[in-house]
């Protein structure tokens, strides 16, 4: 039946569960829709033929509302549309929900290109590579305008905004290949701002990450008649180019890796962590907050801090803006002094999770 | 006809191109946003012409960006926003109130001059700019280009100031020149949509040319406000930009909700349903309308708060609107039906109208929105409001007032196969792209997957018969206004204010006024606000 419904109206498979949910809320919504004018236009056209005019002097016969009848349709549609709301919003919440253990992407967009980053290194152009069957997260921003990464087989789209991190997560279920689009008009090649997102299976990710490039990769990328190479393994991690990045902005004089407190709040242990502001609000410390945290120092100024840290808005490249922030994720299990843990108030729920791969070293030094 | 109508009074260029006349001047802004409606036309075509094939099939990847900015910019600001009241709200909210002229004709005049300079800035603005951002002009995209776009938001910063003299020429007639006995609840239907709308134009517009300025500002003296590598913000512009487009939706769509009861009350020969629940819709959508705008940028990074408010928020406008098609549905049963082209326009408005207004909970429904948004199917949406809604009550208003402003008839069946071709053409154009939509076409695509062409070229095909039909109008409304039989006063035998008087009407509107204690829904037999009234004294 579902199957069938797709056929109609030309959904694309769906990749992922939450995809197959929403199309259950889009073939009701359309359904109630379509039903509903149908009805609306079948009663006109029969009034129509029912009391069309017999003489050129009859009129009509005037007819009150009937008791009710507003109020009635109000509530009515009231009620439809709270259960629209209500489903789709849900639904909504789930997608930018940050699962755990998920496995972290930085996706840099740019006239008229994606760039996929992974914690380790593995850098791709234009093909999404990951694994099938796990918790993805990606962490967009763009370097020039905006841009929106849309992938219809997930029914998912969230925009890259410059000098903004932007996140979304997904599962897909099985292994596939699934068109990415830019959505978002960006100039003159739009229209060719396409990409592929490869999931992989558990061999042909092990594969993938030790260095072999499995055929629905090389399918992909023969596919996106895309100049260039497909994949650069950086010689550096982003996370190490994150730290290069700090110490050159003059960030490490004022910020310090190891839990230690000075000018400004230590990075060690602070990602994710929830960290109380100057006028008492607490705000979790993850990637959009470190991002406005360099952009915008003074809007959510850390309690116990002077407002002295200038904005880096401009000063830093939005590349290595996003390295910087995965060097403070890094930094994630830096074990932090007990007086620091209490100062910040730690909130962290859960068990902390394995470190993102070889952060904790870099971070101790 | 013994004295001299509006068209004979005077003659001359000079008697037209001076004229305060608010017949005179509806007229004048009826033919100039009229071609506006045949240029933002043929950029329509040209675009549908292109998506024939995946690639190249008539301009380049830049020209393409181009015609969908100048569709925009050229159906928005210099059709759909004027086009209703600036030519049937100019002509007949005076006359449906009893009034003379406009509060303010000299400014009625300016407001037409205001527009036409506006519209001559933009289109020269965006033909040497090159302008293709899109109507939306975005930023950082808009202020990055190598093409100023300065100019053109001058020109959209000229036409406001039409907008806002307009609306501000309406809210003060329907204020102070009602005629006497003649109160505000029992206004005819069109007058309240026009005074709703006028609200909207003084309120809003300002907005729009605070955000234009800010571009400005940010192109010239670099202040940065939008630029992120400024230290700007490049979503507040967006808040900025729909907190305006997003009531200019409904000064767009209102004016034709207006058209609507009033030809549904004159073709069935009864008062609404319910007069008051046409009225407070009217005005529910007016204010509620400005508290929505965020539903456009709910993949553009705004907290899931937000998102779920301004989803919330969207639904409501949208019962609003249920209630106006209920009710108009409603109204025809019982009635007199005339099935004449006003009247078939106003059954395509139904179900047009309806859909569109259903599609667009749907995209308001946050997790729909995340596949739906700047695809096709929002595309489809909102030209199923705009075409299917407001330029089919523009099409509805043009044959049902044709007798009135011209004192002849156009030839009806011509009018029916020229409705009849538009509305099989729209649905043949749109439908297909609510499917593009579905299938993950997004939209201002100038090259496209394989995959879509089917469905694309479906919709050009669609695109062709809706400009066939629409292309007669102007054909045998101009043959009609020099040979068409002429009509006395109330040819429909509408109980409508503007019918009381000779057609075309003087230039003062009325010989001796009629009697505007008389509902202009009052076809005789038991009135139903009369009843009421009874009953309510009973109980006092």
């Amino acid at each position: 039946m579902t199957d069938f419904l797709r056929a109609v109206l030309f959904l694309p498979d769906p990749a992922s569960s939450s995809a197959r949910g929403i199309d259950l809320l889009h073939f009701f919504v359309l359904g109630v829709s379509a039903v509903g004018s149908l009805l609306v236009f079948v009663l006109a056209i029969w009034f129509t033929v029912r009391y069309r005019r017999r003489s050129s002097s009859e009129v009509g016969t005037p007819v009150s509302s009937p008791r009710g009848f507003e109020v009635g349709t109000a509530f009515g549609m009231f009620a439809l549309f709270v259960l629209w709301w209500g489903v789709g919003f849900k639904q909504y919440i789930e997608m930018h929900q940050s699962p755990k253990q998920a496995l972290d992407i930085h996706v840099v967009a740019k006239q008229w290109m994606w760039k996929f980053e992974q914690a380790d290194g593995d850098v791709t152009l234009g093909v999404l590579v990951v694994p099938a069957d796990r918790d993805v997260r990606l962490l967009l921003t763009s370097r020039d305008v905006v841009h929106s990464f849309y992938v219809p087989a997930l029914r998912l789209k969230q925009d890259a905004v410059p000098a903004m991190t932007t996140s979304i997560a997904f599962h897909i279920e099985s292994p596939g290949t699934f068109r990415l689009l830019c959505a978002e008009y960006c100039g003159l090649s739009h229209s060719r701002m396409r990409g592929r997102v490869v999931a992989l299976s558990p061999e042909d990710w092990d594969a993938w990450k030790a260095g072999r490039t499995p055929e629905p990769v090389a399918a992909a990328k023969s596919e996106l008649e895309v100049a260039g190479p497909l994949r650069q393994k950086a010689d550096e991690t982003i996370a190490d180019r994150g730290r290069a990045a700090a110490v050159s902005h003059g960030c490490m004089s004022c910020h310090t890796a190891t839990g230690e407190k000075h000018i400004g709040p230590s990075w060690a242990g602070l990602y994710r962590r929830q960290v109380t502001l100057e006028d008492g609000r607490h705000v979790t410390a993850d990637e959009n907050y470190l991002t406005r945290s360099m952009m915008d120092p003074s809007a959510q100024l850390v309690r116990g801090y002077q407002d002295v840290m200038p904005t880096y808005q401009g000063q830093i490249p939005q590349a290595e803006a996003a390295a910087i922030v995965a060097y403070i994720q890094s930094l994630r299990d830096v074990r932090r002094r007990p007086e620091q843990i209490l100062e910040s108030s730690a909130s962290d729920a859960g068990p902390p999770s394995p470190p993102p791969s070889s952060g904790t070293q870099q971070g101790a030094e | 006809m013994s004295d001299p109508s509006y068209l004979t009074e005077q003659t001359g260029v000079r008697s037209w191109l001076l004229t305060r006349d608010h017949k005179r001047i509806g007229v004048m802004f009826f033919f100039a946003t009229a071609l506006a409606l045949l240029l933002g036309g043929i950029f329509a075509l040209l675009m549908r012409v292109e998506l024939l094939t995946p690639q190249k099939t008539i301009v380049e990847a830049g020209t393409y960006n181009r015609l969908f900015t100048l569709h925009g910019v050229v159906m928005v600001w210099l059709f759909m926003i004027p086009s209703i009241p600036a030519t049937f709200g100019n002509f007949f909210l005076p006359m449906m109130v009893g009034a003379r002229d406009v509060a303010f004709p000299r400014l009625n005049l300016a407001s037409f001059y205001i527009y036409v300079v506006g519209a001559i800035v933009t289109l020269i603005g965006m033909f040497v700019g090159g302008t293709d951002t899109g109507w939306t002009f975005y930023v950082p995209y808009s202020t990055s280009g190598a093409f100023g776009i300065v100019p053109v938001l001058i020109g959209v910063f000229i036409l406001g100031w039409s907008t806002i003299l307009t609306g501000i020429n309406f809210i003060t007639t329907v204020h102070i020149l009602r005629a006497k006995g003649l109160r505000w609840m029992k206004l005819p239907l069109f007058v309240w949509t026009m005074y709703a709308t006028s609200i909207i134009q003084v309120l809003a517009t300002p907005v729009l040319a605070i955000t234009l300025g800010l571009i400005g500002i940010d192109s010239y003296l670099g202040w940065g406000i939008f630029d992120p590598s400024r230290g700007g913000d490049p979503v507040l512009f967006q808040h900025l930009f729909w907190f305006y487009s997003h009531p200019a939706v409904y000064i767009m769509i209102l004016p034709a909700m207006g058209v609507v009861s009033e030809v549904v009350c004159s073709f069935a020969r009864k008062p609404p349903l319910s007069y008051k629940a046409i009225v407070y819709s009217t005005l529910g959508i007016a204010i509620v309308g400005f508290f929505t705008w965020g539903h456009h940028m709910f993949t553009a990074g705004m907290s899931t708060f937000d998102a779920g408010a301004f989803g919330a928020l969207s639904m409501f406008v949208a019962i609003f609107s249920a209630i106006k098609v209920f009710t108009w549905t409603g109204t025809l049963y019982k009635g007199s039906i005339q099935f004449a082209t006003p009247f078939v326009y106003i059954l395509a408005f139904l179900f047009l109208f309806m859909f569109g207004g259903m599609t667009g909970v749907a995209v308001a429904t946050t997790s729909l929105d995340m596949h739906w948004h700047d695809t096709y199917f929002v595309v489809a949406h909102f030209h199923f409001i705009m075409v299917g809604g407001t330029l089919t009550a523009y099409l509805a208003a043009i044959h049902y007032w044709f007798p009135k402003v011209t004192g002849r008839m156009y030839p009806e069946r011509a009018g029916l196969t020229a409705a009849a071709l538009v509305f099989v053409g729209f649905v043949v154009t749109f439908v297909p792209q609510f499917l593009l939509g579905n299938m993950g076409m997004p939209r201002r695509y100038y090259d496209y997957p394989a995959e879509f062409q089917p469905l694309h070229m479906a919709s050009t095909g669609g695109a062709f018969l809706l400009a066939t039909g629409l292309t007669l109008v102007p054909i045998y409304c101009a043959w009609a206004v020099f040979r068409g039989t002429r009509v006395d006063a109330n040819p429909w035998g509408s109980a409508g204010f503007e019918w009381r008087t000779t057609s075309p009407p003087p230039k003062e509107n009325f010989g001796e006024l009629p009697d505007f204690e008389r509902s202009p829904y009052d076809y005789g037999g038991p009135e139903i606000d009369h009843v009421e009234e009874a009953g309510e004294a009973v109980h006092g």
